[in-house]
Formats: structure tokens, C-alpha cells, sequence
């Protein structure tokens, strides 16, 4: 599956996003390539969800994709405990 | 291991808004060299412009533009404010420490921003990132 993470240059915390989003799925035994993009770049980009900071994930409401929303993208528990039932839920459907 | 150095850290520096202390992070990296003086301007613009994103977990705030923006060399700097200062984050602030990060390619900085998230995720060596009376200290706190 896919992810984008996404923050206003898709320079800093998002590609810190991107690191944490991979490793938490690969201790759980699922694959997540993605890539890290800026807020301008992101509208429409095609995945199966996105992640954003707080701040950022408000302005990306207009997706067809699930965004979720992290507000301490240091606590990787708060980035974990939001982003697995999500990576589960695309897994069971894609049948992956 | 991260790259600071004396001239890149102040400590309990003095700001009154989000700009000037992004402002002082930013000229640190301008005065030893790693970033030229638009750089900072950049960051100010990204701020006024995209908004407190920048401050990504409680008290912390890691302001950047761009490489394109005038990065010469990859670059981090970090300001611990005396006095926290209000970014407008809505879970986050106020913010106590800033850090401005510059990378000169889209993902050359990575490991240095791994190496960045573990320190400030770290409460350990956070609370001696907040408590350090030195840079010897600071240095001792993050190892």
C-alpha cells in the first residue's frame, strides 16, 4: 500500500512522518512505500491514505483518501495507536 | 550524532514573538556560514504563510524552508528560549525550543532529522536539552 505524508514544504515533518509511518507498519509485517510531499503537491496524489500533522491534515479534508491527523509527531505511540488501524483496515480490503 | 556545534546553540535566548525566535534560529545558521541571510527570510514566509505546522510536538518548533532557499551546507541549529512564545499551534505550544533545519537536496537530511526525532523524542535527553546550564552540558545531555 501507499502512503503520502504531507507538510507545508515536504521537507521536514513530513518525511519525518514518512520514516516513522514505515518503520511502525514494517514492526507490524505490513510494506508502506510512499513519499513525502508538500501541501500544494499533495491534492490528489494517488495512495491509499495520507498523513499529516494537525495543522496541515485540516487543509486536506477535500481527499477521497482517509488523512490522519497526528498532533506530537514525536510521540511514535500517538502515531502508531492512529495510523495501524488504518493500514489494517486497507490491508483486509485490498486482501493484501 | 547531531550536528551542533557552540555557534549553532543559544541558550535561554530572548524572543518575544514566533518570528523573532525563528528569526535567531535561523541567523545562526547565516553567521557560521551554512545558510544565506534570504534562508531565513524563507522560513519567516513559510511560517507566516503555511502557519504553525513548524511546531511538531509540545514545546518544540523546527522551522526550514527549502535548499533552493540559499542551504549552502546541511545545517541545524537550536535556540532554548528563556521565555516560551505563543506560534499559534492549536495542541503545541507555547514553544520553549527552536530548532531551524537546512538540507541542500530533497532528502540528503534525513538521517540528520532521524537523528533529530530520536534526541526530542527521547524525555530524557529532552529534559537535559531544557536543563542545561552549558553547551558542554547540553552536549553531555544529548550523546
Amino acid at each position: 500500500m501507499r502512503v503520502v505524508t504531507v507538510c507545508g514544504m515536504g521537507f521536514g515533518t513530513s518525511l519525518m512522518l514518512l520514516m516513522e509511518v514505515q518503520a511502525i507498519a514494517q514492526k507490524h509485517g505490513f510494506s508502506v512505500d510512499g513519499e513525502a510531499v508538500d501541501l500544494g503537491s499533495a491534492k490528489g496524489k494517488t495512495c491509499d491514505f495520507m498523513v499529516a500533522s494537525g495543522e496541515i491534515a485540516a487543509e486536506l479534508s477535500g481527499e477521497s483518501v482517509e488523512v490522519v491527523a497526528i498532533d506530537n509527531l514525536l510521540d511514535k505511540q500517538e502515531i502508531e495507536a492512529k495510523v495501524m488501524p488504518v493500514i489494517r483496515r486497507i490491508a483486509d480490503t485490498k486482501g493484501a | 550524532m547531531l550536528p551542533l556545534s557552540q555557534e549553532v546553540v543559544r541558550l535561554d535566548a530572548e524572543a518575544k514573538t514566533a518570528e523573532e525566535a525563528i528569526r535567531l534560529a535561523g541567523s545562526l545558521l547565516v553567521e557560521a556560514g551554512k545558510a544565506e541571510a534570504g534562508y531565513v527570510d524563507a522560513m519567516v514566509n513559510g511560517f507566516r504563510e503555511i502557519g504553525p505546522y513548524i511546531v511538531l510536538a509540545p514545546g518544540i518548533a523546527i522551522p526550514h524552508a527549502r535548499p533552493e532557499h540559499g542551504v549552502k551546507e546541511q545545517c541545524l541549529s537550536l535556540v532554548r528560549l528563556k521565555e516560551p512564545v505563543v506560534f499559534g499551534h492549536p495542541a503545541n505550544d507555547p514553544v520553549r525550543l527552536v530548532c531551524a533545519i537546512g538540507g541542500v537536496d530533497n532528502t540528503g537530511h534525513i538521517g540528520m532529522l532521524q537523528a533529530l526525532a530520536s534526541v526530542l523524542g527521547d524525555a530524557n535527553k529532552l529534559q537535559g536539552i531544557m536543563e542545561a546550564a552549558t553547551f558542554s552540558e547540553l552536549q553531555r545531555a544529548i550523546q
